[in-house]
């Protein structure tokens, strides 16, 4: 592709609904072939995304992206109105609150038990202590950890710790969920439990974006898939199938 | 920032304490060290001031004046030198306070005598300096007032006591700074080993939106507190260090402790408390609060 047509702007007004907008963005790594390659992309408030792909073909890039842990290298990037190529440095904290981050590997806080995990979410932002006493309970609820709120987090199976790290996602009440592999590190009972989480935080208004290998579970949920390769989107389509390679 | 986010920044600094402890020992340790030497050290140089403080009130310029020069002459001359800044006090002694003192010192009862004053002439000026460096200065300018004869001094005391205090200062000065040199550097490895901890939680906390000032404080508290307990465990020691000493010469050197006269711990600890503590927050502020800069990219 030519440079010129790359930054070539296009002028498209960004419709009120759209929470997620990528015009032309491209990310290059200080090494090989771009990790994602000219991808345009729209989300709506609400919609629940799956993003699928080979090893390798930039989906964990694109998730970063919307974070604004990275900076594309070129192309616009617009989540919830804050633009990410421009933001200032010291107004992403404030960009990040919108946004519930979930990881294969958990990433919780082993020195402290369930409750302070989530707790730790809403002092971090500076939530009075008043309320971190009602949400926390109540979000553990949800996720069906109600009882285990005392317990360190190395007593906990796979399942009720990404169900921990959800909570924590959650507790915040993101607009955006971005989830990478959540169910990576879980056996298929758990993952579809998670799944089913998800799915249930997105009925209530939170737009969820998935990236995951599962096949089992994109075919049965019948949502908006879109298929990654090499740097590309290949496909996007509402109740769209996972895509088996050659 | 909300009281409760104050009161848990705080907290996370206690906690980051407990979370590397041999590291938080042994930085404690080492500032505790440096400000006992320290302390000591100031302990020491005060009382050495005070010893030399007292030799230089001591030492004196004596002005003599010409055969037939009359008290008011040596009045006004003793008013013009009064206004130079380095002169403390002027003492005018008479010729007869002149031949008194000298009766009683060396004469005695064989004073009887002498029908009239044999030092009709020696009326004179006592001039203290306020720093004894001065003295040549004064010394020039007192000899070139016309009515002056002679001017006595005290030549090698005030030049070897000024110089031994600046030797000490410059010494204990030196010292001083690599000390706080060698603590700053251990609180920033401290830190920097704190913050390699916490690497995931820390990356965690900026996931969520944590503020940049969220993410460091708790570093930079845990710093102070480091200091803070650095420098309350020397000011113990050296007080109990300090009283035992100043007992022990006092019973068993009599002599000498007549001559050195030590200044009481109170007087010691006026300043060196609020010294400590200051050095010791301040390394420990300076220390955490460069290193979370440097390797907190947050
Ligand atoms: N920090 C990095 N530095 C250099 N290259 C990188 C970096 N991170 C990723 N890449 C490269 O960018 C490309 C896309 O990586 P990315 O992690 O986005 O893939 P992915 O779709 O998430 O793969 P997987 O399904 O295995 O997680 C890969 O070729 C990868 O080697
Ligand atoms: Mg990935």
């Amino acid at each position: 592709m030519e440079r010129g047509y790359r930054r070539k702007r296009i002028n498209r007004q960004i419709p009120e609904d759209e929470v997620i907008t990528l015009e032309n963005v491209t990310k290059s790594y200080s090494t090989g072939a771009p990790a994602l390659n000219g991808v345009t992309l729209h989300i709506k408030r609400g919609e629940f995304v799956f993003i699928v792909g080979d090893s390798g073909s930039g989906k964990s890039t694109l998730i970063k992206l919307l974070l604004r842990e990275l900076v594309p290298t070129d192309g616009e990037i617009t989540v919830l109105g804050y633009n990410l190529r421009r933001i200032k440095h010291s107004k992403i904290p404030k960009f990040r609150r919108n946004l519930g981050i979930v990881f294969q590997d958990f990433r919780l806080l082993k020195d402290r038990n369930v409750y302070e995990n989530v707790a730790f979410a809403q002092r971090i932002v500076q939530t009075p202590s008043r309320e971190i006493k009602r949400n926390v309970p109540s979000i553990l609820a949800t996720v069906n950890l109600a009882g285990k709120y005392k317990s360190k987090i190395n007593q906990l199976s796979g399942g009720e710790q990404q169900r921990v790290a959800l909570a924590r996602a959650l507790v915040n009440r993101p607009a955006i969920l971005l989830a990478d592999e959540p169910t990576g590190n879980l056996d298929p009972n758990n993952s579809w439990e998670i799944m089913k989480l998800m799915e249930q935080i997105n009925e209530n208004g939170t737009t969820v974006i998935v990236v995951t290998h599962n096949r089992e579970i994109v075919n049965a949920m019948k949502k908006r898939v879109i298929t990654m390769k090499k740097g590309v989107i290949i496909e996007d389509e509402e109740e769209g199938m996972y895509i088996d390679e050659d | 920032m909300r009281i409760n986010s104050f009161f848990y920044t705080i907290g996370q600094g206690f906690k980051n304490l407990g979370r590397n402890k041999w590291y938080t020992l042994a930085s404690i340790a080492t500032i505790s060290a440096c400000l006992f030497l320290f302390g000591l050290f100031y302990a020491i140089i005060t009382n050495f001031q005070h010893v030399v403080k007292t030799a230089e009130e001591g030492v004196s310029v004596t002005v003599f004046f010409n055969e037939g020069t009359t008290e008011d002459q040596i009045l006004a001359v003793k008013s013009d030198l009064e206004n130079r800044a380095e002169v403390r006090e002027i003492v005018y002694v008479s010729a007869e306070e002149a031949w008194e003192g000298f009766k009683e010192q060396y004469l005695g009862d064989y004073s009887d005598g002498f029908t009239e004053n044999p030092l009709a002439d020696s009326a004179n000026l006592q001039i203290y300096l306020s720093d004894v460096s001065l003295q040549p200065a004064l010394v020039t300018y007192a000899e070139s007032i016309s009515v002056v004869r002679s001017v006595n001094r005290s030549e090698v005391t005030a030049t070897t006591l000024s110089g031994v205090n600046k030797l000490i200062a410059y010494v204990s000065g030196g010292i001083i700074v690599i000390l706080l040199l060698v603590s700053i550097f251990l609180i920033s490895n401290t830190v920097t080993m704190g913050i390699s901890v916490r690497k995931d939680e820390i990356n965690i906390m900026k996931y969520i939106g944590a503020t940049d000032f969220f993410v460091r404080a708790p570093f930079v508290v845990e710093g102070i507190l480091i200091g803070i307990f650095g420098s309350i465990i020397p000011l113990v020691i050296v007080y109990f260090v300090y009283t035992k000493a100043i007992e022990y010469v006092a019973s068993k050197f009599t002599m000498l402790s007549s001559l050195l006269n030590f200044l009481p711990v109170e007087v010691v600890y006026n300043k060196l408390i609020p010294i400590s503590l200051a050095l010791g927050i301040g390394i420990g502020f300076f220390g955490s609060f460069t290193t979370v800069r440097k390797h907190l990219h947050v």
